[in-house]
């Protein structure tokens, strides 16, 4: 018996040795290899023309110490991370969650509507004539008309409002994959447990999200929460869209648009190496804590 | 349901996802109702929200912008649609076979492949391009339809979320084909693709939604490769007399990826339920 089952699983390797490959080369290859990569070359300093030059810890240096631009990148990266991130995630569960409760046609049509914006792809550059500072600019007209402003606000190239204009584009974006996730986990909680809650003493929704539908609920939020953490640092091109590129006195400028700047404007390919090191240890250090605290949760 | 459910409450609720839903859905509206707006009506003062007077002027003046254009507006949109279709075609395949093993084969070495899939999810494209873009460089993909496709593919999502549906197929029926003498392939292609249907095609929307807005336009020099997307902002960069055309633009390249998702919502969220990181 034992042979036999050995045998069989002998037969299987092979198959599914040749069901990984192709994945895990071209993961290797463009996935694995450019973080790693990325780690060696954020030592040295290179051009992409000559051979890399060792540079010991010179780039990391010159990012904290020596450039004020990757200290705003990396203020506003924060900014947004820390702000759109957690706004996001919230409000796209909270949006699952009060949906939830919807007879399943109109529940459709509002999760086409969330969703919505992820699908338009391009079309925040509608944003650009609705914030626009001239004569089309549809929300300085409003605000003019509700006698809320006196002059047009340059909403786009004002250092003191780009960045509160890419967050209102980038929660408008939020509603994503996790989005989904949680509208379709909500679907398929257990009603028995509910039956049993309200047995218990459970009074109202607030208890029952609370007692209940979270802690069944925590794998959709893992889920969610690598979604929002990988979408929430690679914030750049939506700021690169809407308020140009540098925008006015780095106002909006991230850490993914240094990376393209110091990177394959200016070629310092070992510079951009060691700014994207930075970005990954803050990521890594962000989903261990939120992974730790969701766990925790469930317990 | 036993819950008491107070009647303010509802109010309130309604109320709230009324204003965010205006919030998500009046950006959109508003690019649909500028692709019928006449000029005139674009620069009028105060701007009007609706169109008054609709009119397909825009719609001509794209046609006229295309007939002038270096390269023919079809060769956009022949790009877009050769990428969208043979990249998501591949990208499902690759993710679909990866999957399988991670589902349904019991080894140490597999389980620590999971976790650096669900860890790399992080790592977008926009973060490791850079790198990227020396690897593609060298393997001379650059400027080619490949250095549209080929990153998509390498990204982990799909295996993820495949993975996390074929977890669900019932080991019993994998060993009754065994045991038939069913080969791991027609087992892979015969029992577990048939069994996935919702989450391939879950994960067809969203690649296919991703390819189709792709810019591409780090990796792409050459005009005529360009994608649609890349034209879109070409033309909108032209100013506010292009506005209409733009929006005439981002009305047809959002048509596609909104007809899919309404189709097929109902297997998304019977994937998406799936979806969750245990």
């Amino acid at each position: 018996m034992k042979k036999a089952k050995r045998r069989a699983l002998n037969s299987t390797r092979a198959p599914m040795l040749v069901f990984m490959a192709p994945f895990v080369i071209l993961f290797t290859v463009f996935t694995v290899t450019p973080i790693i990569s990325s780690v060696v070359l954020s030592f040295t300093s290179y051009n992409m023309f000559e051979p890399p030059e060792w540079a010991g810890f010179d780039n990391y240096v010159r990012m904290f110490f020596d450039d004020d631009v990757f200290l705003i990148a990396i203020r506003n990266t924060l900014v947004f991370a820390l702000i759109t991130g957690p706004v996001g995630y919230a409000l796209s569960f909270i949006f699952a969650w009060l949906i939830n409760e919807f007879p399943r046609g109109v529940r459709s049509f509002l999760t086409v509507i969330f969703y919505g914006p992820n699908l338009a792809g391009n079309v925040y550059f509608i944003w650009v004539y609705i914030f626009s500072g001239d004569s089309v600019g549809f929300l300085n007209s409003v605000l003019y008309r509700a006698g809320l402003i006196a002059a047009p606000v340059q909403w786009l190239t004002d250092p003191k409002t780009a960045i509160g204009v890419v967050t209102v584009v980038i929660l408008w974006l939020s509603m994503g994959a996790g989005f989904l996730a949680f509208v379709a986990g909500l679907q398929n909680k257990d009603h028995q447990v509910y039956e049993a809650g309200a047995i218990d003493g459970i009074r109202n929704r607030f208890q029952e999200l609370w007692y209940i539908t979270l802690p069944q609920m925590k794998p959709q939020l893992l889920f969610g929460a690598v979604m929002t953490i990988s979408t929430s640092f690679a914030v750049g091109y939506e700021a690169m869209n809407l308020t140009g590129f540098p925008s006015t006195d780095y106002a909006a400028h991230t850490v993914v648009l240094h990376i393209m700047d110091v990177g394959s404007i200016r070629f310092e390919l070992g510079y951009a190496s060691a700014v994207a090191v930075v970005l990954f240890a803050v990521m890594m250090a962000i989903w261990t804590a939120v992974n730790n605290a969701l766990r925790e949760k469930g317990e | 349901m036993t819950l008491s459910r107070s009647t303010g409450g509802t109010v309130t609720i309604i109320l709230f996802l009324g204003l965010v839903g205006a919030f998500m859905a009046l950006p959109v509206l508003y690019t649909v109702v500028t692709a019928f707006k006449p000029l005139h009506e674009i620069f009028y003062w105060p701007p009007r929200f609706f169109v008054r007077e609709p009119s397909l002027e825009n719609f001509t003046m794209l046609f006229e912008i295309a007939q002038e254009m270096w390269v023919p507006l079809e060769r956009y949109i022949f790009n877009n649609i050769f990428v969208s279709v043979f990249g998501t075609a591949l990208y499902v395949f690759v993710a679909s076979m990866a999957a399988y093993p991670l589902a349904k084969y019991k080894s140490k070495t597999l389980d620590a492949v999971y976790w650096v899939v669900v860890l790399a999810i992080m790592f977008r494209p926009e973060v490791t391009r850079i790198p990227q873009y020396v690897i593609m460089n060298a393997l001379g993909m650059v400027n080619t339809y490949a250095a549209m496709i080929v990153p998509v593919l390498s990204g982990s999502f799909g295996v993820f979320l495949m993975r996390q549906f074929m977890l669900g197929v019932p080991d019993s029926m994998i060993e009754a084909a065994r045991i038939d003498g069913g080969s791991e392939y027609y087992i892979f292609f015969r029992l577990i693709m048939p069994m996935t249907r919702p989450a391939w095609l879950t994960l067809i929307i969203f690649t296919f939604t991703q390819f189709w807005n792709m810019s591409g336009a780090e990796y792409i020099y050459d005009e005529g490769m360009k994608s649609l997307s890349a034209v879109l902002s070409q033309i909108a960069s032209a100013g506010i007399a292009r506005a209409g055309a733009g929006a005439v633009v981002a009305l047809l390249m959002m048509i596609p990826p909104y007809l899919v998702f309404v189709i097929s919502q109902s297997s998304v969220m019977e994937t998406m339920a799936h979806s969750g990181i245990k």
